[in-house]
């Protein structure tokens, strides 16, 4: 490698592919074969943080920066007067090898402006993948983004090669993707995904079948979309994750953010704060639906469209549904004391395993590292009898904003503890 | 009060406990060989490590326990706690007392003190899985100094063996002076001591390949790159990537050359 030319790509590619938030590594069943480099079946493993508390599990870069399109949100579009830079196959199959043996990453999360055309640009990245996995024997993660309008067959092929693909919808709505990237359709962007999942349906099958069937992108697909840069609500959004979690199963909604970088006046102007606590929320509300058995309607409805910036979406729920409450952990179900403000998953299950062995006080909820202070507002203990103050709902917001620190005032981040 | 003394070893524990209950000692305080105040007790009882006995206590444990409650044992002892062998044998005993499995009795003392034990262990041993960084020597070999908490390299060994498995490596632990060392078919510990100049930089520049100061060049840069600074976060930062371990992370320490 060139040293001096390949260290100012990566400054380049990198930066211009750091707004794509995905950072999961796990979910893949790939495992270190014939002894060659590398596993991916694991959890994944964040192996730095940057600054901004952003876990860094892969080599995420862009293969080049060119593209043909000029979506306003992008900073690789067409019309934005930046410098331009492109990595040979050969230069990012190193990268990544060269970082993975330093054990710095768990392997390459690689994506592309669109050069020339889809299948072109497409084609490099196969070739990419297929060598890591042919000539290196490389089994690490690989999350590979597919380019919207590209050959079925180069689908499939890189579906045989990656553990994840992503085609990102980036925004919420058709009208909003009218505004900002007239080149692009929803259509464009949900065929592929419809394409992935059949596929993904299909090998796995066969592979119940047979299992010398090959892996098929076996973290599945994932999307994104860009948060604050249109007017989208929260309904519209969560409406949208909760049509990808049910009709494309997809494994990850990623929610992003917008950071201005852009004079054009469709957008917010350079140096409108980032919408973190807006973001921060709609994980906690994507939390809800995946992980807790929440339905989105409960969540966010027409009568309340958007998710409140001041307090959780569970602690919302709850407030609006009192006469659910109080509940008496020693007796309720699992799928009930998962929804009491303050207890988180991991959490509920300590209760129900530690309640065989006698009946739980307050003291142990707090042994068992429950947030006391703000789910005592829901809870019940049998005995001693103890007097529940009627309190109506924004007596208990008070009280809780009141109590808590400055995890609800200040610094917010997707990665805040989710309860 | 008796007090027993054993190698300082998990078997060697484990041979303690084994003798505890046959010799029906009744209380009992815990020492590593190398402590030598013992005038405060009336008793000295030293513990010769005994694999066999060893393993007839894990395998009483083993029934008892789920195999996650079990694992815990280990982990716990290896997080070094301060008096953490008498904890555990607090909970060993409450173990053996029992009809039933007790490893979610938490509001038992011992039984929660186990728990965040292993836990803290456990939490380590995955920072470590992470926070590795080899470095390529001119004879091939990928070398990575760490100096964690606990005792964690016996919890980290099959990981890296299996995801390692065509490179020469070695990881090794400075406070405690042993690494584990993978030679393409096994992986041993192995005690080594480095020489005093052995971290100067010029003793480095001769031993590593030619390209790994531009690799850990390239690491710095990315992780500058993917940086947003709108969305600084130190507080966060921090909290993930503690301080004490920047000094083995190569993208924590500046590129002073530059
Ligand atoms: S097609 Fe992709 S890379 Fe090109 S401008 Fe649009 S979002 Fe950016």
């Amino acid at each position: 490698m060139v040293h001096e030319r390949v260290m100012e790509k990566l400054a380049i590619l990198a930066d211009a592919a750091k707004y794509d938030v995905s950072c999961s590594s796990s979910n893949s069943t790939r495992k270190n074969k014939n002894k060659g480099l590398g596993d991916a079946s694991g959890n994944g493993i964040c192996h730095a943080y940057t600054e901004d508390g952003r876990c860094v599990s892969l080599l995420k870069i862009l293969l080049t920066n060119h593209c043909i399109f000029d979506c306003a949100y992008c900073v690789s579009r067409k019309s934005n007067d930046i410098k331009r830079a492109a990595f040979t196959v050969q230069e990012v199959v190193d990268l990544t090898i060269g970082f993975y043996r330093r054990n710095y990453i768990e392997g390459l999360f690689l994506s592309s402006g669109i050069f020339d055309n889809p299948d072109y640009t497409m084609e490099r990245l196969v070739r990419i993948v297929k060598k890591l996995r042919l000539e290196e024997n490389f089994n690490g993660y690989i999350h590979l983004k597919a380019i919207p309008g590209a050959s079925a067959e180069l689908l499939r092929e890189a579906g045989l090669y990656a553990d994840r693909l992503s085609v990102n919808v980036e925004m919420p709505t058709e009208k909003s993707l009218k505004l900002l990237a007239p080149d692009k359709n929803h259509i464009d962007v949900i065929k592929p995904m419809e394409f992935l999942k059949e596929e993904i349906v299909g090998y796995n099958e066969e592979k119940k079948k047979n299992y010398k069937t090959p892996l098929f992108a076996p973290a599945g697909q994932s999307t994104q979309m860009v948060i604050g840069a249109t007017q989208e609500n929260d309904l519209e959004i969560l409406g949208m994750s909760n049509y990808f979690y049910e009709k494309m199963n997809m494994r990850r909604v990623y929610y992003s953010g917008y950071v201005p970088i852009s004079y054009d006046n469709r957008l917010p102007v350079i140096g409108t704060p980032v919408p973190m606590i807006r973001e921060n929320r709609l994980y906690q509300a994507d939390w809800l639906l995946r992980f807790y058995g929440f339905n989105v309607n409960e969540i966010v409805g027409f009568d309340q469209p958007n998710l409140d910036l001041d307090i959780d979406p569970k602690l919302g729920w709850a407030l609006r549904n009192l006469d659910k409450f109080p509940v008496d952990v020693n007796t309720a179900d699992l799928e009930l004391i998962l929804r009491i403000p303050g207890i988180g998953v991991s959490g509920a299950h300590k209760i129900v395993a530690a309640r065989k062995f006698k009946r739980l006080q307050p003291e142990d909820l707090q042994k068992l590292g429950i947030a006391y202070s703000r789910s005592k507002y829901f809870l019940a203990f049998a005995s001693p009898f103890q007097l529940q103050r009627d309190l109506t709902s924004i007596q208990i917001k008070d009280h809780i904003l009141n109590t808590q620190n400055s995890k609800y005032k200040n610094d917010f981040s997707n990665q805040l503890s989710l309860f | 009060m008796t007090q027993v003394i054993y190698d300082s070893t998990f078997e060697g524990w484990l041979t303690a406990v084994f003798e505890i209950y046959e010799q029906k000692f009744e209380d009992v305080v815990f020492a590593k060989s190398e402590v030598s105040n013992t005038l405060l007790f009336s008793e000295r009882y030293f513990v010769e490590t005994d694999l066999q006995k060893a393993k007839r206590v894990l395998n009483g444990l083993k029934q008892k326990l789920s195999s996650e409650g079990f694992a815990n044992i280990y982990k716990a002892f290896l997080s070094e706690i301060d008096k953490m062998d008498e904890t555990l044998f607090q909970y060993v005993k409450y173990i053996f007392s029992s009809a039933i499995n007790v490893e979610d009795d938490l509001s038992n003392s011992p039984v929660l003190e186990v728990r965040k034990a292993a836990y803290l262990t456990g939490r380590e041993s995955h920072r470590m899985k992470a926070f590795v960084r080899f470095k390529l020597t001119k004879d091939n070999l990928y070398y990575a100094i760490v100096e964690p908490d606990c005792d964690v390299l016996p919890l980290i060994e099959k990981h890296f063996t299996n995801r390692y498995a065509d490179q020469r490596w070695l990881i090794y632990d400075a406070k405690r002076k042993y690494g584990i060392y993978y030679d393409l078919e096994n992986t041993t510990s192995v005690q080594l001591e480095f020489n005093a100049n052995s971290n100067s930089s010029q003793f480095l520049a001769e031993i590593s390949d030619d390209n790994e100061e531009f690799f850990q060049n390239l690491w710095r840069q990315f992780f500058k790159s993917v940086n947003i600074e709108s969305r600084k976060n130190t507080k966060l930062h921090l909290q993930h990537m503690p301080k004490r371990y920047w000094k083995n992370l190569t993208e924590k320490i500046p590129n002073l050359k530059k």
